[in-house]
């Protein structure tokens, strides 16, 4: 009933005015492509957090003061935990650059005790408890870390940002209503006295809903791909420009195909909107006539 | 329905009208429109008669009152029936409503369109009755561009199309010369003698006069006064009197 809308029998094509140049489309392209570009960055915020959490989940270091002399005793208590699926040492010439680059050229001089850095990757079920009990067992001045809680204020704030991006979204969802509810009354002034005749010889509540709510759901179809079609153009522009993407931070693409599906379903979305409202407005004002 | 009532095709029992909180503009109208008749209604300026009609092409309720039309009770009828009431009664309204967007074929069109016709049905019959009412070469005209007559006819176009087993006219002579009006009453006739029952309110004497066993009514202050006894008596065939 309401879905046959979209293909107008021959009789109705045309009873409402093609207006030109009318500011609905425009306003609704505009909203459009800022919710989109909003949503796109919270869906990318978003993915970088989870991969960044993915990419450091069951990893920890081993940190060792005075290292070298006592890692191999702490490699090869870690190598004992069950569920370790990997023990690799930091190479010392790594550490060393490191280093350099926070204490200048003295660090090469061989005096300066290196500390020791092993990365340990625990596999799904092992205890991180568990090494950290091993390995200052073995070592009682190793420190155990976890990456995650070394990343946290990252992933905090890249959660932030996410909330931040969807509480965005959800306002300028409400004001793309918003517009949608006002273009519809203000089209349904323009078209009040074309809805009243046809009323008075005959027409149905539901031939004048459908007529009017094609007619918005057309200006929001139109306005919203416009819209998409720009948002995506900026999209793609901002790919093409290097460092800009936290594909470099995450190691993974930035949206998925999931997230593009989800912002396409969101013109889809304002189109039904329109078509809603229109249809709600015009069968409220009829039902205040006979 | 008892014998009697089959034969009619309007009937009022002490209908009472009033807008808003205002004063009643109508009173107490009892009146039976015979089934294939043809009435005049009449009466000053501001006595009613857009009212009555407005009641009978279902735009109003009565206030008060009971309205069979087509043998319906109407006055309390549920508001989602009126569409296919409102398709059997074709009208023409004092101010035309002609939707201004569209041209004067389509708006002769639009009856036929809304009640779902196929094109092809539409395309002859507009074109004939434009012809008839002289606007052949206006068809492809919008309403603001139409002189008032030509709108008038446009309007009366419209509202015969379909063929309504009711035509309601306010003033439909109001704008057009004495030929036009001649010719106008000829269509309303040709129509009635096909069986549509025709109730014409105007101010026009030398219409009424024109038009032979056409019955009158007169409407003053609201309250409806008989001068040819059309409200009594049997239906008279246009001619007979
Ligand atoms: N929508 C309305 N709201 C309030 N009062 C109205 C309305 N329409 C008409 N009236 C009043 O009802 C009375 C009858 O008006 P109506 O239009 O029926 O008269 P009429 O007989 O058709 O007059 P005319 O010959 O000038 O067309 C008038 O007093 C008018 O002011
Ligand atoms: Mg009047």
């Amino acid at each position: 009933m309401m879905f046959s809308s979209l293909a107008p029998p021959a009789g109705e094509r045309g009873l409402l005015p093609d207006q030109r140049g009318r500011p609905t489309p425009w306003v609704i392209a505009i909203m459009m492509f800022v919710t989109l570009v909003v949503a796109a960055a919270g869906l990318a915020v978003a993915n970088a957090a989870r991969l960044l959490g993915e990419s450091v989940a069951g990893r920890y270091s081993i940190q060792i003061p005075d290292g070298a002399r006592v890692a191999p005793a702490a490699i090869a208590a870690a190598g004992r935990v069950p569920g370790v699926s990997a023990v690799s040492p930091v190479p010392e010439a790594d550490v060393r650059a490191t280093l350099q680059s926070w204490l200048g050229a003295d660090a090469a001089s061989a005096q300066l005790p290196l500390p020791a850095l092993i990365d340990v990757d625990l596999g799904p079920g092992a205890d991180p408890a568990r090494l950290a009990a091993e390995v200052t067992r073995a070592v009682p001045h190793a420190r155990v870390l976890a990456y995650g809680e070394q990343l946290g204020p990252v992933t905090r704030s890249l959660r932030a940002l996410q909330w931040l991006a969807l509480g965005l979204v959800l306002l300028m969802a409400a004001a793309t209503a918003a517009t949608v509810v006002l273009a519809t009354r203000g089209a349904f002034d323009t078209h009040r006295s074309t809805i009243e005749i046809m009323h008075g010889i005959g027409a149905t509540d539901e031939q004048l809903a459908r007529l009017f709510q094609r007619r918005l759901a057309r200006d929001a179809f139109v306005g919203g791909a416009a819209g998409a079609a720009a948002a995506a153009l900026v999209l793609a522009l901002v790919r093409t420009v290097p460092g800009s993407l936290l594909d470099d931070i995450t190691g993974g693409p930035v949206l998925r195909p999931l997230d593009w599906f989800l912002l396409a379903l969101l013109p889809l979305l304002g189109t039904l909107v329109a078509m809603l409202v229109a249809r709600a407005t015009v069968l409220k004002a009829l039902r205040a006539t006979l | 329905m008892g014998g009697d009532q089959v034969s009619a095709i309007v009937e009022f029992d002490s209908v009472g009208l009033r807008y808003g909180t205002g004063a009643e503009v109508l009173k107490d109208l009892d009146l039976r429109l015979p089934r294939g008749g043809f009435t005049y209604l009449t009466g000053p300026s501001g006595a009613g008669k857009t009212s009555l009609l407005k009641l009978l092409y279902l735009a109003q309720r009565p206030t008060r009152g009971r309205m069979r039309i087509f043998g319906e009770e109407l006055s309390g009828a549920p508001r989602d029936i009126m569409p296919a009431y409102r398709r059997r009664i074709g009208v023409v309204f004092q101010d035309f409503r002609l939707v201004r967007h569209l041209s004067a074929f389509d708006n002769v069109a639009l009856p036929l369109r809304l009640a779902g016709r196929d094109e092809a049905e539409v395309v002859g019959p507009v074109r004939e009755l434009l012809a008839w009412v002289g606007l052949a070469d206006r068809a492809g005209a919008k309403p603001p561009t139409l002189s008032g007559g030509e709108q008038q006819r446009v309007a009366i176009a419209r509202a015969v199309i379909g063929h309504p087993e009711l035509l309601v006219a306010d003033e439909p002579t109001g704008n057009v010369d004495a030929d036009m009006a001649a010719r106008l009453l000829h269509l309303f006739e040709s129509l009635n003698r096909l069986g549509t029952t025709i109730l014409v309110a105007t101010h026009d004497l030398s219409l009424i006069a024109a038009t032979r066993g056409a019955q009158l009514m007169r409407l003053e202050g609201g309250r409806l006064v008989d001068p040819t006894g059309a409200l009594r008596n049997p239906p008279l065939r246009v001619g007979e009197g």
